[in-house]
């Protein structure tokens, strides 16, 4: 698939952003997904380290640019639960809406 | 860095996650206690200290050495460092004709068993469409410069092969045993971007 992260030899992405000591996660949400992702693969059929990537290439471009490497791991969780039918995003939604709402 | 100030409304990927963990844990599919297990391996068990262990073995021991760059899995596996992500390794040694540099230009694959995670600049957009295209230049922003008569290789990694450099052992080590030696081998030594 010749998709937007297919990035060898990409020109115009600057300098490498080193940060030194820099932690395995950088915020607890990073854990949790990651750890969540190890998990849905266990319990929704079909799904792997290679579905997970392919979900992440599927990302529209422009939105897979301006995402966090976790943010693109979340989607990829999202769209392998929704499509399987265990939650729906419907409910992903207004279940981050009580939540902003209670931390309001 | 990622502090949460009061009155600052959560990220959408914060409030994303927990929805997620919350439902799932509602229909008994995850249990938070698992997660927190995930976490914890991956922050505090497994990591390039691991990798050092097999460099320093492979420096002390030449028969080790020829094990690994012949078939790096077992070879790994006999310290004990296997698992998720490590199925099927391959050593690259570096020699003072050769340097190998290793990078996922498609996202993020990386030899977990021996190296964790990998960081943020390993999975960058610089770094996966630079290094290809102009390996020393990126090599150098590390602070490495690869001399003109050096070969370097850049190995693209894929789900299928992970790749772990095999850096030359410094001079004047022939005294150390294999902890001192570990001690020396760094995360980017065994990526490829820094000498050791």
């Amino acid at each position: 698939m010749n998709g937007i992260h297919d990035m060898g030899g990409m020109h115009g992405f600057g300098a490498i952003p080193i940060e030194h000591d820099e932690p395995v996660f950088h915020a607890p949400w990073e854990g949790r997904i990651f750890g969540i992702n190890f998990v849905v693969e266990s319990f929704v059929e079909g799904t792997n380290i290679d579905s997970g990537r392919y979900r992440i290439e599927c990302i529209d471009p422009a939105i897979y640019l301006n995402s966090s490497y976790y943010e693109k791991w979340t989607q990829a969780s999202q769209s392998a639960i929704v499509e399987a039918g265990v939650c729906s995003l419907e409910e992903i939604e207004a279940r981050m809406e009580k939540l902003r709402s209670e931390a309001g | 860095m990622a502090s949460h100030a009061h009155n600052e409304p959560e990220s959408d990927a914060v409030l994303r996650v927990k929805a997620i963990e919350q439902l799932l844990t509602e229909k008994e599919l995850i249990d938070p206690a698992a997660i927190d297990a995930i976490v914890d391996l991956y922050e505090n068990r497994i990591g390039p200290r691991n990798g050092a262990q097999v460099v320093a073995r492979a420096w002390s021991d030449a028969d080790y050495k020829a094990r690994l760059l012949s078939d790096a899995s077992p070879a790994i596996a006999e310290l004990g460092y296997t698992g998720a992500q490590g199925e099927d390794m391959v050593v690259l040694e570096n020699t003072a004709e050769v340097h190998n540099v290793v990078v996922c230009t498609l996202c993020s694959c990386y030899p977990w068993p021996v190296l964790g995670l990998p960081p943020g600049w390993y999975k960058s957009y610089a770094y996966r469409a630079r290094v290809v295209r102009e390996p020393r230049a990126v090599i150098a922003e590390f602070g490495l410069v690869i001399a003109d008569d050096v070969e370097v290789r850049v190995w693209d990694s894929s789900a299928e092969m992970r790749y772990l450099v095999l850096p030359m052992r410094p001079a004047g080590t022939d005294d150390l045993d294999e902890a001192a030696l570990a001690a020396l081998v760094t995360r980017d030594g065994m990526i490829g971007v820094a000498a050791t």
